[in-house]
């Protein structure tokens, strides 16, 4: 490390930290914080402060089997998309890359979709892959009833998981080109050199040597997709059919704001939260350590 | 073992072309140095013999076959890179023995054979580290070994050395050659150090601004250079040069002052016409009889000197001849010169070079250059 930069006069460098300390309190403490209080309380029926309940709120969750359901589509919709999104965002980076010819124009054209808000690529995607009207409705011209999200759960899984994928390959996109264009030219022609074809260099040396990057836009990826897909939800499918897309976080709002369960919603979010961080602790304990060369 | 034959090759960037028509022959088992300034497209030609870059014009064989639509795998060229290019995430003896494997070559065949290249450059006790548990010098070693174990037809290398420090880079120069008159291989060694070039090749490319200036072996090209260009760039501190025109009886006039005695047989020259003349600090000779007899008429330059460096076995002296800057290099035995006096210098006659004034290019008469 080179030298720091020190300030010698103490109030500049409190100044200089204190608007972003009042951001994360105002958005990150003070509302889990109220999640917490939430959580452990109990607004009484005809009204009054909130009353202490210690784990109740939690013992009705883990005892709900519609909850199991939550988080068992949650873990298979976020392990989809995030291989859906990694894969082919991988491939398009590993073309561009090579610097197929216009590589420049659509090097910016990938990254947009990801400065989409979520309903909007929900709403766009529910109009694309209506069973009745939209592209992919020719499907059911020739295999009637092959394709219908609204009645299918395993259509509607698939629908989000496209859409949650194509709004994030993007941003993978971005990640995984810059991992592989600092990786040295000189690396890749020696093993062109050495005999290893295009695939075989692929496999060999630009994988492994990309883990790392790959190993972050995963942890991106999957958080995101426990914490960031309710407004692909909430357009496309709103949870159904069945429940077949009832994500946690799209249970935790409508518990909370449809179902008017504060405390039940604060409850989820609090698990929600934890398994979010858990998750990264142990992508970042146990893989991490594997990923790195130097 | 193979040739390398290069005819007439041409390099474009879009519109810019950086290379404009190279030709150059290398028989087989020739250790070939091209060297020139930076950016004069020396690293450009060995990638278009590699097959890393293509070929915008003209044609390359290797061993009597043209390879221009072939894939860097087809031609059977190793290379060394400047940085090395070592898989980071593969131990030593998997560095070594990754083009075997490509190729399918058994594990136990190629256990040997990596362990043989490893041997060869002293690596054996680093064969299960990673590249970067090991020094500069080792990697640079892991890099020949790599080369070395695939037996290629021709080896390349692109600065391999210039990112060591001086002494392990003169000893690995040695290295180098040893390894070549042992293996034999055609080689062709870029470099932008004149002394890495001289002591390892056999032939020696000098190239500038994308052409080939001289083809020559390294005695040749230090006594006969073909261009201004090349006398500049071969020796250090470069040639002395000044304009001068050649006078009748076997003279050329200095311009500011002085004259210099020349053979005129040696040169494509007629009287009257005006020259570059080149002379090597080395080849100055102190002309301390005629200290006091500037009247004589005997042909020599005054030289004033202003500044000496001591470099062990030799000295050099800067100073001015005229208004243009002089060098002189003498053994450091001989007796000091004293700053600011006035002495006279002169060099033998066959030392003297004479260039074109506007093309640059040597006057001395080429067939009687190569009797002697
Ligand atoms: N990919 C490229 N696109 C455009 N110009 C290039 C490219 N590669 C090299 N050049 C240009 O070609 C010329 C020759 O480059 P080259 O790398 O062969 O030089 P060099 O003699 O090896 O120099 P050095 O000693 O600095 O390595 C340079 O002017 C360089 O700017
Ligand atoms: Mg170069």
């Amino acid at each position: 490390m080179g030298k720091r930069v020190t300030f010698g006069n103490t109030f500049i460098g409190i100044a200089l930290i204190v608007p972003q300390l009042l951001l994360v309190f105002t958005f990150f403490y003070w509302p889990t914080g109220e999640a917490l209080y939430w959580a452990f309380t109990l607004e009484p029926p005809f009204g009054g402060g909130n009353q202490w309940v210690g784990w109740q709120n939690f013992e009705t969750v883990f005892s709900d089997p519609k909850y199991y359901n939550s988080v068992k589509v949650s873990l298979i919709f976020a392990v989809g998309t995030t291989t859906m999104s990694i894969s082919f965002a991988l491939l398009l980076a590993l073309f561009v890359d090579r610097q197929l010819p216009g590589y420049r124009v659509y090097r910016f054209a990938y990254f947009w979709p990801y400065a989409l808000a979520a309903p909007a690529v929900g709403l766009a995607f529910r109009f694309i892959f209506a069973p009745q009207a939209g592209f992919v409705s020719a499907i059911n011209t020739y295999f009637p009833g092959a394709w219908n999200p609204a009645t299918n759960g395993n259509d509607a899984m698939l629908l989000i998981m496209l859409a949650n994928a194509w709004k994030m390959v993007g941003y993978n996109f971005i990640f995984l080109l810059a991992g592989l264009q600092s990786m040295p030219r000189a690396l890749l022609e020696a093993a062109a050199l050495d005999g290893a074809g295009a695939l075989r260099r692929i496999r060999d040396f630009q994988l492994p040597l990309l883990a790392p990057t790959l190993f972050f836009v995963l942890v991106i990826n999957l958080t995101e997709s426990f914490v960031d897909s309710f407004g692909i939800v909430e357009i496309v499918t709103n949870g159904g059919p069945a429940n077949a897309t009832d994500l946690m976080v799209f249970k935790i709002y409508t518990d909370g704001f449809v179902g008017k369960d504060y405390s039940l919603a604060a409850a989820q979010s609090i698990i929600l939260m934890l398994l979010v961080v858990a998750l990264t602790v142990v992508q970042f304990r146990f893989i991490e350590r594997r990923v790195q060369y130097t | 073992m193979a040739d390398v034959s290069i005819r007439n090759v041409r390099k474009s960037y879009g519109k810019t072309e950086v290379v404009h028509g190279v030709s150059l022959d290398i028989p087989d088992g020739t250790f070939v140095a091209i060297l020139g300034p930076s950016g004069c497209g020396k690293s450009t030609v060995l990638r278009m013999i590699a097959g890393l870059e293509t070929i915008t014009a003209g044609e390359i064989a290797i061993g009597g076959q043209v390879v221009n639509a072939l894939e860097p795998r087809e031609r059977g060229c190793a290379m060394v890179f400047q940085n090395y290019a070592l898989y980071p995430h593969m131990t030593v003896a998997d560095n070594i023995g990754y083009a075997l494997k490509v190729a399918g070559v058994a594990k136990a065949e190629r256990r040997r054979r990596v362990e043989e290249a490893a041997r060869t450059v002293e690596l054996t006790e680093f064969l299960d580290r990673r590249p970067g548990q090991l020094s500069g010098g080792q990697r640079q070693r892991v890099a020949m070994a790599r080369a070395i174990v695939r037996e290629p037809k021709v080896f390349l290398f692109d600065e391999p050395l210039s990112n060591l420090d001086a002494k392990l880079r003169a000893a690995m120069r040695l290295e180098i050659r040893r390894l070549h008159n042992r293996l034999k291989a055609t080689s062709v060694f870029v470099t932008h150090d004149q002394a890495e070039a001289l002591t390892l090749a056999d032939l020696v490319v000098v190239m500038n601004a994308g052409t080939i200036e001289q083809i020559a072996s390294p005695r040749d090209l230090y006594r006969h250079p073909a261009s201004r260009f090349v006398a500049g760039f071969i020796g250090s501190p470069p040639m002395n040069m000044m304009p001068g025109v050649i006078t009748a009886g076997g003279g050329v006039e200095i311009a500011g002052g002085g004259r210099l005695a020349i053979d005129l047989d040696d040169f494509d020259i007629e009287i009257g016409r005006a020259v570059d003349v080149g002379m090597r600090p080395e080849d100055v000779i102190l002309d301390s009889r005629m200290q006091d007899a500037a009247a004589t008429g005997q042909p020599a330059l005054a030289f004033t000197a202003e500044l000496t460096e001591e470099l062990g076995a030799t000295r050099l002296i800067y100073g001015k001849s005229g208004a243009r800057d002089f060098a002189i290099a003498m053994p450091a035995s001989s007796p000091q010169l004293p700053h600011g006096q006035v002495t006279r210098v002169h060099a033998a006659p066959a030392r003297i070079h004479l260039f074109d004034q506007t093309t640059g290019l040597s006057l001395r008469n080429v067939a009687r250059a190569q009797a002697q």
